[in-house]
């Protein structure tokens, strides 16, 4: 099929039903809602089969992981905006069926979509949408009170991936269970993109024993189950591209983690016809995705924030800090969204915050002191932002919250993204 | 005076959140009281050292829970401390496995360690949330808080003991909360139980150690403060 002329034509019912939704979608938004998820939950209602309805002629980029996808979902995008095609895209981080829905619905004649998916849904994700590009970026620890366990999902995503031969998977092959998952598929293009958490990734998923790991490459003692060879490699601040060329990546984003979802990133792209140099450019005018990583002035006082929520994703962030004496304000709250357990806290080291001023907020600050305490750190409770502004007393102040607590001071600092 | 030794068992298998959290917690309770206090973490490809103070054992996903099943009686170095009378605290899968059997990924009973009287199965729904248990006074523990989250249902044998009783949550599933017998001690507490439970911390402790000197207050006022917000927080719900 042509692919600028996507469109099949919907069922009446279909069209009815993502009508009814895209205007549900509108009144939320006027009502002050962000909109993304109603629209999809009303037309899922009037038409079960929607998402497949709309997905039909469209190539679509499923991306999934337990971090980094919202900020990948929006790379692709910028990456394949070199295309000069409309993108439809979930951009707010609503990412399960209804979201995928609603971003659809909301650009019917978008060709090309690029879609956040939540790591429990792509099995069912997969099958609706028949996927261009499915990438999967990690796999790790995240809200246990309400997700899988992680060798479990990775066992979904095996077999769903080994029931869509029509799929390319782009994969980290530096993480063992994804890389696990990934091999099921009949096309996978392995991207070395790191790994910087590996407290989940010790024993094999094929047979479980115990890794041979050295540097980032892994293997299994027991069984044949290796890293895959790679074609697309990110090393420092540098993406080696399937020809082996070298280019520095540049980008506006900080981090590790960005660099290496970057890469993936291009990956992608690449698998669209777009060329490095091209994806490159767009890639690096991204400067802040939905909030993370924007820089907001208070009282005399530089803000950053950044979000992580999950020990994989503090891990990240810390090393994302601006050096010492900058200080830091942590906050941490277990709504929800954020996971009613804390445990997690315990699976982050702290200790090289020793030399610099901490700061501590959120709802659940007494689980954060306590933990922060066990590692020497010391710090200093506060309240609220404008009180760790005060007790930071300097010209520049990096904020790391999980989810609700990053929400929570965006609406105080008001939303600049 | 030698050190006391913490063996914590297969982090690479049993870790699944926050379990670091309970060999952090005894390693500063002893080093606040001057106890020397070393740790050892034992991947499951390595043998398990015979002689240590207190063994941990932590939660861990259906495979890889059966997985260290296995290889810990293979290897028999646990065994061989729980003779000699080392403490072993487990929670989550690691309580289940303490036990005769448990229920494994197919939920077929698999055999256990049997260093506890217990039996373990599936319950029907998982049990996700606060949970608050009075211990059994014989061990003059405080009242528990802490996160639960598991589908085992465990019965308890004539030779094991419930180390409490539930007010909030759902613990063994019959009104009772873990299971202790000697110095073996498991919960459904996961994670890093120790945490919000300093006086269960300080029990082991004392079964590895003899009596403890008390802890200067300001050392103990953040865990306190925690405790006292949690058990308010679960006692409004």
């Amino acid at each position: 099929m042509d692919d600028n002329n996507h469109r099949v034509r919907l069922p009446m019912r279909a069209r009815l039903a993502a009508t009814v939704g895209g205007a549900a979608a509108t009144v939320s938004r006027l009502a002050g809602r962000d909109g993304s998820v109603i629209g999809g939950i009303i037309g899922l209602r009037l038409q079960p089969d929607l998402l497949s309805l709309l997905a039909q002629g469209r190539r679509i980029v499923l991306v999934t992981g337990t971090n980094g996808k919202t900020t990948t979902t929006r790379l692709i995008s910028a990456a394949l905006n070199a295309l000069g095609q409309e993108i439809a895209s979930n951009v707010y981080g609503a990412n399960m069926e209804a979201g995928l829905t609603a971003a659809l619905s909301r650009a019917p004649d978008a060709p090309i979509a690029v879609l956040e998916t939540d790591e429990k849904y792509i099995p069912a994700m997969v099958k609706a949408t028949r996927p261009k590009v499915v990438v999967l970026l990690n796999l790790s620890r995240d809200q246990m009170d309400r997700a899988a366990e992680i060798w479990l999902l990775a066992r979904r995503w095996r077999e769903a991936l080994a029931d869509a031969p029509g799929c390319r998977v782009v994969a980290n092959a530096d993480d063992p269970l994804v890389a696990w998952a990934a091999a099921a598929a009949r096309q996978v293009t392995w991207v070395a993109a790191g790994q910087r958490w590996r407290d989940d990734s010790w024993c094999c998923p094929h047979c479980g024993a115990h890794l041979e790991r050295e540097g980032d490459d892994w293997s299994c003692r027991e069984c044949a189950n290796r890293r895959p060879p790679v074609s697309w490699v990110l090393t420092g601040d540098h993406v080696i591209d399937p020809s082996g060329r070298a280019r520095p990546l540049e980008l506006a984003l900080p981090g590790r983690a960005n660099r290496s979802n970057a890469v993936v990133a291009l990956a992608v792209a690449d698998a669209f016809g777009v060329t490095i140099t091209q994806a490159l450019c767009e890639l690096r005018a991204v400067t802040s995705v939905a909030g993370r990583y924007t820089q907001v002035r208070r009282r005399g006082c530089e803000i950053r924030l950044l979000l992580a929520k999950n020990p994989a994703g503090w891990l990240e962030a810390l090393d994302v800090l601006a050096p010492p004496p900058v200080p830091v304000l942590l906050a941490v709250n277990a709504q929800g969204p954020d996971g009613r357990d804390t445990s997690w806290l315990w699976d982050v080291d702290y200790r090289r915050l020793r030399d610099r001023a901490v700061l501590v907020g959120g709802e659940r600050k007494l689980d954060l002191a306590v933990r922060l305490e066990a590692d020497e750190v010391p710090f200093r409770l506060v309240n609220d932002i404008d009180e760790a502004i005060d007790a930071a007393g300097a010209p520049r102040l990096e904020v790391l919250a999980n989810y609700t607590a990053f929400q929570q001071y965006r609406a105080v600092l008001g939303r600049t993204d | 005076m030698r050190p006391l030794r913490l063996v914590w068992i297969y982090p690479d298998l049993l870790s699944t959140y926050g379990d670091r959290g309970n060999v952090l917690v005894l390693e500063r309770r002893a080093r606040l009281r001057g106890l020397p206090v070393g740790v050892t973490e034992v991947n499951s490809d390595q043998p398990v050292p015979r002689d240590g103070d207190i063994y941990l054992m932590g939660g861990g996903e259906d495979l890889p829970q059966t997985l260290a099943t296995r290889r810990l009686r293979a290897d028999g170095g646990l065994h061989e401390a729980a003779e000699r009378g080392a403490v072993i605290f487990a929670v989550c899968a690691g309580y289940q496995m303490l036990g005769a059997t448990f229920g494994g990924a197919d939920d077929a009973p698999v055999p256990g360690l049997g260093l506890l009287d217990i039996h373990s199965g599936r319950g029907e729904r998982r049990a996700v949330g606060e949970i608050v248990a009075d211990a059994d006074p014989a061990l003059n523990v405080p009242r528990l808080t802490g996160f639960e989250n598991h589908q085992g249902v465990t019965r308890l044998g004539p030779r094991a003991r419930p180390l409490a009783r539930t007010t909030l949550g759902v613990g063994n599933g019959d009104g009772t909360e873990g299971a202790y017998s000697g110095r073996v001690l498991g919960t459904y507490l996961h994670g890093p139980a120790l945490v919000r439970n300093p006086g269960l911390a300080d029990l082991l402790l004392s079964w590895a150690a003899g009596p403890l000197p008390p802890l200067p207050p300001q050392a103990e006022e953040l865990a306190q403060r925690l405790r006292g917000e949690r058990l308010a927080a679960a006692t409004q719900q």
